[in-house]
């Protein structure tokens, strides 16, 4: 590995110019010339997955402000993961949609590039400058399908509320930066924990319009309001790679700024968080019993996973560290999982997601039934998937700290929402087909992405001590 | 080269892999599924039995032990290992789930290969609940069992399955997420006291739990328990599982799953929170004596005859929990007989419901009458069954209860005055239905001509039937395996008890109140000889 100050930006470098490439040859594509474009996007994410495996244990350091420690890195395979994922099954969405694929792999790329910023940077406003990379290509993903208007106004929705959290965010880091003099996360613990800032009332404001700011990117109540319409509009593989990809980055960037910067004053704003955490989970379970679209459903059940996570920043010690980490990896595989088989049986006129479309799949689909079933049982936190490790470690880390209530709001909850993924099964396996059209044939390579998630849904679920081990790691060389 | 145990454990869920690559051909004549299924269950039956063969009786550690390192991070294991009276219930899955698959030989005609994966997997599940010895192990498995459970309702049930799967499913799962935070929160105790985590059950009963944080650890576990059993007033789930579930899944719901219920409240509840246990008992009791009267009365309305054989679940598995909070051997050795004796009856009641409702379709008690002229063979099993469900003297229905009201008399004689009308009771509703369907001239024409007992049937309640009288005739081959065990753990937990209920000392003043006296060793097997010789 060449060293070099350079080291640490090198996987988003890769992702970079993939999708600058992308961009190239979708300009000089012939009008009817067909390009392997996601190819092209599966070799830079691949380069981008080699360089974060040469960097582990480095702790390269770029321009002082980006760190390739090893928790970025495992968000970065993470990343990676969602990425390669993503491409694989958006082949068919791109093809039956007649989506620009150029347009659409550089954004996914150029989102992903800031995705790996945001786990990957230690200064405040390079988390700002990496989440604004990453919302702006996304508000373009939700809006790609230009000719339909939900898509459209989910966009907008999207993009006019994330501009106003991201506003938040700057004026939190602004306030940050009255007190202390910094942005550097590192240097915000010292100053903090130096002038035993804790209870300062600036330091208070601008922390709490930093949670405003993340708890809006990860869509924490009360600041999840533009998901479900977000999620619905947007194209559903590209709803299962924001609901994966932002999520790890913003609960990476999350984790980053609050149990390193600010965990001097950790008293402070766990309550608040524990109120989020608690309101998240129970808004989101109990909202998603109510819906019949599944998308919306999948979107308040990637509400409610976002309060699972946030139990592990409220513990904040090393299992909770850890157990966010495993979380983030077997939810990503989980979550896609299950958009990928929404987005695999949709139409180019509607996205075939209402519950009734679902009716007796089970004889028509035999495969992706069992599939969604599985990634079904596995966002419910049943053994042995990979829902369930996660689900178990989060809760070990709350109840090590001694937030049992939140661990009992959160199984609680849980069980809640098995009732309306369990809606779904029921459509599948118990209700007979009415005369619905049945959608394309399913292309074998999305397919195979598929059972490439489930088998890692069952890795994690049956052997997790190896990645349990890589997340142990990833956080021992930071906190 | 695996042990026995994981050999148990795996072998069903080998046969379901199997059964994946095999061709699925809708219809009854889809045979070799049905054999491969079969034949995996009864090599699995066999393991049972060889683990029951190498048992030793006299050593009371457990045994057939295998631990394997599964994520070492928080001290879990693959952990497993039986003393008798998990050797006991392992024996009856092992029984039970060939002659559930048989009983849908012919009702089960839809989707032949997933009904059949989805009960092995079911049984592999419930092997591994019985023999694991670490918690985090355990709940894996005790979770588990809830989804093949889930699909065998909803997908091959009657009517109102969807409604009566999703009701089980939340409702049981509802108490289990609880002990899961209980076990977490156990982990973190046992790492606070010496430092590891552990979730090894045998170290977290050497923990000397706070009284205090054993109220709520025993609560959270115990709930979990009695919602499987189902005491009442958690039992609203059962009757509807159970009316619309296919015969096969009620046989193992109500032959082996309601057991985990039982099970768990002896091996987890008591001995790992024995002060909180100790004071619950009285709570626990009166609870199950309510279900013992209370699912005897309704049992007795009940115009369905699969409905009164799941209310009469809840009265029988009423005193298996009355035998467990009287902790004492009697006790709870009477409650271990008879949740196997109960696995057996019902599992058969059931059986012999589904032949008759896969005859005539309906399983209204008034449909039928004098059914005794027409299937004299069915009706002669389902005498033998009626009786061994009544709890008649020679039969393995007698056993427990007498155990049980024994050990409830010297514990609490109030509570077992009441359970005993419980018995009388069952004879009521038992033989009554018994006499509404099988005797008096046959009224319905439909009824006319009704085919006796098939060869396949014949495999179903003659193993049955035998198993009812065996256990009744030779109780000591079950109970001696037990003995060990269940004497194990009263001697753990009865020392807890509150000083209060030893009634003839609690006028006198704690100074001059004599301390209690360490636990009597009970001469349990002379006990259980007389009772045999009654019997002669």
């Amino acid at each position: 590995m060449i060293s070099g100050q350079f080291d640490a930006v090198i996987p988003m470098l890769c992702v970079t110019l993939a999708g600058l490439v992308v961009l190239l040859a979708e300009a000089f594509r012939g009008r009817d010339e067909r390009m392997p474009i996601g190819g092209l996007a599966v070799i830079g994410l691949l380069g981008a997955g080699v360089a974060s495996y040469f960097l582990w244990d480095s702790n390269a350091e770029s321009f002082g402000a980006v760190t390739a420690d090893n928790f970025g890195l495992f968000i970065n395979f993470v990343l990676v993961i969602v990425g390669l994922l993503t491409v694989v099954i958006s082949s068919q969405t791109i093809e039956r949609d007649r989506l620009p694929a150029g347009e659409y792999y550089a954004m996914m790329l150029f989102a992903i590039v800031g995705m790996m910023l945001m786990g990957q940077a230690t200064d405040l406003l390079v988390i700002f400058l990496a989440l604004e990379t990453m919302s702006i290509a996304v508000y373009v993903l939700t809006g790609i399908r230009r000719d339909q208007q939900q898509s459209s106004e989910a966009a907008f929705k999207y993009f006019l509320l994330g501009a106003f959290a991201s506003s938040f965010f700057l004026y939190g880091i602004a306030f940050l930066y009255g007190v202390t003099g910094t942005t550097n996360i590192e240097r915000l613990s010292t100053a903090i924990a130096a002038q035993s800032m804790s209870g300062n009332p600036m330091i208070m404001l601008g922390t709490g319009l930093l949670i405003i700011g993340f708890a809006f990117k990860i869509a924490a109540v009360p600041f999840h309001m533009w998901s479900p319409d977000a999620y619905e509009g947007a194209p559903s593989v590209v709803t299962g790679f924001m609901s994966t990809g932002v999520k790890a980055a913003a609960i990476a960037a999350f984790v980053r700024v609050f149990l390193k910067g600010l965990d001097p004053m950790i008293a402070d704003w766990a309550p608040i968080i524990w109120w989020i955490a608690a309101a998240t989970m129970i808004v989101g379970t109990v909202v998603g019993v109510a819906q019949t679209s599944l998308k919306r459903m999948l979107a308040y059940s990637s509400i409610a996973h976002g309060g699972y996570l946030l139990a592990g920043l409220v513990a904040g010690n090393d299992v909770g560290k850890a157990a966010i980490l495993f979380y983030l990896a077997a939810y990503a595989l989980t979550n896609l999982g299950a958009f990928g088989v929404i987005s695999l049986l949709g139409s180019r006129e509607r996205a075939n997601d209402d519950l009734r479309d679902y009716a007796g799949l089970w004889h028509t689909h035999p495969g992706l039934a069992m599939l969604m079933t599985f990634f079904l049982l596995s966002l419910g936190g049943f053994p042995p998937t990979a829902g369930f490790i996660a689900k178990w470690y989060v809760f070990s880390a709350a109840v090590g700290s001694g937030y049992y209530g939140l661990a009992i709001i959160g199984v609680l909850s849980s069980v809640v929402s098995v009732f309306f993924y369990l809606r779904i099964v029921v459509m599948m396996y118990m209700t007979d087909r009415d005369a619905r059209p049945i959608p394309a044939p399913i292309p074998a390579i999305a397919m195979a992405a598929l059972i490439v998630s489930m088998l890692g849904v069952l890795y994690l679920g049956v052997l997790p001590t190896r990645v349990i081990e890589l997340a142990q790691q990833s956080i021992s060389t930071i906190f | 080269m695996p042990g026995l145990l994981t050999l148990a454990i795996t072998l069903p869920i080998i046969g379901s892999l199997l059964l994946l690559v095999i061709p699925n051909r809708d219809g009854s004549k889809d045979s070799l599924v049905r054999w491969v299924a079969l034949g995996a269950s009864l090599v699995t039956f066999a393991v049972t039995l060889v683990l029951w063969a190498g048992y030793d009786p006299a050593n009371p550690a457990f045994q057939f032990v295998e631990r394997a390192a599964w994520i070492p991070q928080f001290g879990i294991d693959y952990y497993v290992g039986i003393d008798g009276l998990s050797l006991m219930l392992l024996v009856l899955t092992g029984f039970l789930t060939p002659i559930a698959l048989l009983s849908g030989w012919v009702s089960v005609e839809k989707k032949v290969k997933e009904y059949s994966i989805f009960m092995l997997l079911l049984e592999a599940s419930m092997i591994g609940v019985f023999c694991a010895l670490d918690v985090f192990l355990f709940y894996v498995f005790w979770d588990f069992v809830l989804i093949p459970m889930y699909f065998l309702i909803g997908i091959w049930g009657y009517d109102q399955r969807i409604y009566a799967a999703i009701k089980f499913i939340l409702y049981t799962m509802a108490g289990s997420v609880l002990m899961l935070v209980a076990i977490i929160g156990l982990s973190w105790m046992h790492q606070q006291m010496t430092g590891e985590y552990s979730f090894d059950l045998l170290k977290l009963y050497d923990m000397q739990i706070p009284a205090a944080n054993q109220y709520w650890l025993f609560l959270a576990f115990t709930i979990a328990f009695i919602i499987k059993v189902p005491l009442f007033p958690f039992h609203t789930w059962l009757p509807d599982a159970h009316v619309q579930a296919p015969t096969g899944g009620s046989v193992i719901l109500a032959g082996v799953m309601l057991k985990m219920g039982g099970y768990g409240l002896i091996r987890f509840a008591f001995p790992l929170f024995p002060d909180a246990a100790m004071s619950f008992a009285p709570l626990l009791a009166t609870l199950s004596v309510i279900a013992i009267v209370y699912g005897a009365l309704v049992a007795m309305v009940q115009p369905d005859m699969k409905k009164l054989v799941a209310y009469s679940s809840v009265s029988h598995m009423g005193f298996v929990v009355l035998g467990i909070a009287a902790m004492n051997v009697q006790g709870v050795q009477g409650a271990s007989y008879q949740m196997l004796a109960h696995g057996v009856s019902t599992g058969a009641l059931f059986c012999i419901v589904g032949m008759l409702s896969d005859r005539r379709h309906t399983r209204q008690i008034a449909e039928f009458g004098g059914l005794k002229s027409v299937m004299p063979r069915l009706t002669a099993a389902m005498l033998i069954i009626t009786l061994s469900s009544i709890g008649l003297p020679g039969m393995n229905g007698f056993i427990g209860e007498f155990l049980i009201m024994l050990g409830g008399f010297k514990w609490d004689p109030r509570f077992v005055v009441i359970a005993a009308l419980g018995v009388i009771l069952s004879a009521v509703y038992m033989l009554w239905m018994f006499q509404r369907v099988f005797y008096g001239k046959v009224t319905n024409d439909h009824n006319i001509g009704l085919p006796d007992l098939s060869l396949r049937e014949w495999a179903i309640v003659g193993p049955l039937a035998a198993a009812a009288i065996a256990m009744g005739v030779f109780p000591n081959a079950f109970l001696k395996p037990m003995e060990p065990a269940v004497t194990r753990i009263v001697e753990r937990v009865e020392p807890h008890r509150p000083q209060e209920s030893i009634r003839a000392d609690a006028v006198l003043p704690p100074s001059v109140r004599p301390k209690p006296k360490p636990p009597v060793p009970i001469p349990v097997r002379r006990e259980v000889t007389r009772i045999s010789e009654v019997q002669r």
